[in-house]
């Protein structure tokens, strides 16, 4: 490491170099919300097909997101011991609680008259969900995504508090251990840094995917605003917009 | 079922429900904490998302902060200011305020921004000042909305607000910690429960505000 | 009186919306700014009560320039109504209709008061008072638009497309419950919509705008109808306005004959009597004198009318409350050609041919424009 400025030379309990945190942190931060997204598909495709589980599952996940990450850490200890998977799990169900309902959202944001439309063409159900309802979602469910995506990297850090599980966040305690105050700036600058850089990315694989929408549309503000906020709230404000459309 | 046996243990233990470490004076600490950070949060979301809502403008710059400050690690940005401030309330309401101040203003401006322009207009054309249109019209439908953004900051406080105990503060997050360090995992998990519970309590105390505060004219056409 | 004195609107990117704009808008009238969307027929509107305010140019309201008094007392002295209404959702229907009359500082029970009134003077029945608007109808909440407009009993009516967002049925009974209102009130209403029929029904006078901002013609509609002033007023007006404007003619000065009309009892001697006429079908009536068909007259000459097969009478018109529109096209649709009369009960008054109703309609076009003209709150 470039040794000297007390940035990268990281102490040897952490058992790794900066790059090899990095991977830890990614790894522990991108496979939570990749299960989140397989899990949540087919849950919020339930909820838009028989409408009276959707009201419940929202509540499920609105209570689900109020248990405190560390709270959601500890509980698991019992069962998973100080692991990586007892980070996972939790960071997991907070990605299925931002994904389903923006899936959700989504999905039912599609305009009835295109659905009658694909209907009336002898589309199956099946071919218009992965052809007409999934496409057309795709915005929706990036905006998730990215809200998904972004915690995630940034609670990984708490895995710190339950003994050096915390990737990147691990530089946090021993900066605190070792007085080694730069550590605490290198780990907040490259989490926030790695945030920032996947938010982007996901902002140019959506961009891939719907080439169909303008560019820096009012759309695509409007869904990462939406979605800024909290899986609930986003559903509330879809909707109360469809009641000023009414 | 263990962990039920250990919460179990931690409420039915006297010890844990009076004295300086007691249940009550870390919930009394815990909620100062929330609701000093939350206060401070409403005071420059509200209006900065009011009258940014209002004017139309500002909506990329709010989602590049709103992003920016959910890029920032909270349990990082705790231990930075307290390596620069020191031990003290200041370095807590930092981070608890940068987590809280994103969804009360991003959700007061989308309400007030997409709130129907006709009764606004109607209003004006009325005769009402802008003032009354403000409070009287705009408020009144946005409201809905502006709770839902106070409530999930409500939430994530109050869940958030145990770190405070990693850089030597009370509050809730005082059992896992010290449970942790000690090795106590009945203290970890009873104190954990405390926090998941006071966050989920939030959910229904924001239930019943809204029940009182919003006019059932707007609470149920939504429905 | 409002008088608009030529009034400019110029946006700052160099878009004029009312260019040169002046125009009396008479008490106690309805008078309609019609126009194509851009015309800037809103933007005038809303320039009345200082919603926008003009470049150049000066509104003044009974004499007065509208700026003489502070704009929200200006605004409070006239109702305003929007389309889709605008209602305050988070308010109860009596309290969306008593904002204004809060405002002005009256005390809860007199608005509420005042409030109820107005619901049964819109037609809204005084169940709905504490509900709110999600509850009611499209149709529904425009009325409660009007009764708020009206709480405060202003002079003046400004009215925004305040039809356009329901249903043709619903705002025909909307229009008609207006025009029934007006005939009550007597209110100045400046009214802006981009429906020429609704235009004609609804005006006493109509201002046509075309896009740009500019007056095209300013007329009572029957004028509009018979003379417009140029190309793009006519092309606004539609086909068949020589039709239309008929409606504007009362059929009362129609010659109706009672030459071929026979009871169903009627003896041979009388029928035979009858179809020696000029009109080659009769109109046979029931005892109580109501229509009940025609019949071919030499088929009838045998008797027994009862017992023949009759031609239906088709529709027939209210002689002298509908217009010689109404009595052209019951001629028209008629088998026979014939229109029939009747009174108010629905007995037959006589019956006229598609002649007569012209030689009547070229009578009404030759003189008197507007002598027959029927109330407008009659139709």
């Amino acid at each position: 490491m470039s040794g000297g400025n007390g940035y990268f030379d990281l102490p040897s309990d952490l058992q790794h170099s900066y790059a090899g945190l990095i991977g830890i942190h990614l790894e522990e931060s991108l496979i939570p919300v990749a299960a989140g997204l397989v899990l949540s598909l087919p849950i919020a495709q339930l909820c838009v097909r028989y409408r009276w589980a959707y009201p419940p599952v929202l509540w499920i996940t609105t209570v689900l997101y109020a248990i405190p990450s560390i709270a959601f850490f500890v509980f698991l200890i019992d069962y998973t011991g100080v692991s990586q998977t007892t980070v996972e799990i939790p960071l997991t169900v907070y990605s299925l609680v931002v994904l389903v309902p923006a899936i959700v959202d989504g999905i039912r944001s599609v305009p009835a008259e295109t659905m009658a439309a694909s209907e009336a063409m002898g589309f199956t159900a099946v071919q218009r969900y992965f052809q007409v309802q999934l496409p057309l979602a795709v915005p929706a469910i990036f905006a998730g995504l990215r809200v998904a995506t972004v915690s995630s990297i940034s609670l990984v850090s708490v895995g710190t508090a339950i003994g050096n599980q915390g990737g990147l966040g691990n530089l946090l305690g021993d900066a605190l251990t070792y007085h080694r105050y730069n550590l605490a700036v290198t780990s907040v600058v490259t989490i926030a840094l790695l945030a920032i850089v996947f938010d982007g990315l996901l902002i140019g694989l959506r961009m891939l995917l719907t080439p169909w929408l303008p560019r820096g549309s009012g759309a695509a503000r409007k869904a990462a605003l939406a979605a800024a906020v909290e899986p609930e709230a986003g559903a509330e404000k879809a909707a109360a917009l469809e009641g000023a459309a009414r | 079922m263990s962990l039920l046996h250990y919460i179990n243990a931690f409420f039915s233990d006297g010890a844990h429900w009076h004295g300086y470490d007691g249940i009550p004076h870390r919930l009394a600490e815990h909620l100062q904490y929330s609701f000093t950070a939350l206060g401070i949060a409403a005071a420059i979301g509200l209006p900065l998302g009011l009258i940014t809502g209002h004017t139309g403008r500002g909506g990329n710059a709010l989602a590049l902060i709103a992003t920016a400050a959910r890029a920032l690690p909270t349990l990082g940005l705790l231990v930075l200011m307290f390596i620069w401030l020191g031990i003290g309330e200041t370095p807590v309401m930092i981070p608890l305020v940068a987590l809280a101040v994103p969804p009360i203003l991003v959700t007061t401006y989308e309400a007030v921004r997409t709130a129907d322009p006709a009764p606004v207009d109607a209003a004006r054309g009325m005769g009402m000042g802008p003032i009354a249109v403000l409070f009287q019209v705009e408020l009144p439908m946005a409201l809905p909305l502006i709770l839902s953004g106070v409530r999930s900051a409500t939430i994530q406080v109050v869940s958030t607000t145990a770190i405070a105990a990693y850089v030597s503060l009370g509050g809730l997050g005082r059992y896992i910690f010290d449970g942790l360090y000690q090795r106590n995992y009945e203290i970890v998990v009873g104190g954990a429960a405390l926090i998941a519970l006071l966050a989920v309590a939030m959910i229904g105390v924001f239930y019943l505000v809204e029940r009182l505060v919003v006019s059932p004219g707007v609470r149920l056409r939504r429905r | 009186m409002i008088q608009i004195e030529s009034i400019t609107k110029r946006y700052a990117d160099g878009t004029t919306a009312v260019d040169d704009l002046s125009l009396e808008v008479p008490d106690g009238s309805i008078t309609v700014l019609v126009g194509p969307s851009g015309c800037g027929k809103t933007t005038t509107l809303r320039m009345i009560n200082r919603m926008i305010e003009p470049t150049s140019g000066r509104i003044l309201l009974d004499g007065t320039d509208i700026h003489s008094q502070p704009v929200n007392q200006l605004r409070r002295s006239m109702g305003y109504v929007i389309q889709n209404a605008g209602l305050f959702q988070h308010r109860t229907i009596v309290d969306n209709i008593g904002t204004v009359p809060r405002m002005l500082g009256w005390d809860r029970a007199r608005a509420r008061k005042r409030s109820l009134e107005l619901m049964e003077r819109v037609g809204l029945d005084l169940s709905l008072a504490k509900r709110y608007p999600y509850q009611l109808s499209g149709g529904q909440q425009q009325r409660v638009g009007v009764a708020r407009a009206l709480a405060a009993d202003p002079p003046v009516l400004l009215m925004d497309e305040p039809f356009s967002a329901v249903d043709p049925i619903v705002r025909k009974g909307l229009q008609a419950e207006l025009l029934r209102i007006q005939a009550e009130l007597g209110k100045t209403i400046v009214f802006v919509t981009h429906d020429i029929d609704e235009a004609i029904r609804l005006g006493n006078m109509i201002a046509v705008l075309r896009t740009g901002g500019k007056l095209a013609q300013f007329a009572p509609p029957d004028v509009l109808l018979s003379d417009p002033a140029d190309a793009f007023v006519e092309d606004f007006l539609g086909t068949d306005r020589g039709v239309r404007r008929l409606s504007f003619f009362t059929s009362a000065g129609l010659e109706l004959t009672r030459g071929p009309i026979v009871g169903v009892d009627a003896g041979a001697e009388q029928i035979a009597e009858r179809a020696a006429g000029e009109a080659p079908f009769l109109l046979v009536t029931d005892n109580d004198g109501k229509p009940l068909g025609w019949v071919a007259a030499k088929d009838a000459l045998g008797g027994g009318l009862r017992h023949l097969e009759l031609l239906s009478h088709g529709r027939p018109f209210t002689f002298g409350d509908e217009s010689l529109r109404d009595a052209l096209d019951c001629a028209v649709l008629s088998p026979t050609g014939w229109a029939v009369a009747v009174d108010d009960s629905g007995r037959v008054v006589g019956v006229a041919s598609q002649e007569t109703i012209g030689n009547a309609i070229r009578a009404a076009h030759a003189g008197r424009p507007g002598a027959a003209r029927v109330a407008k709150a009659a139709r």
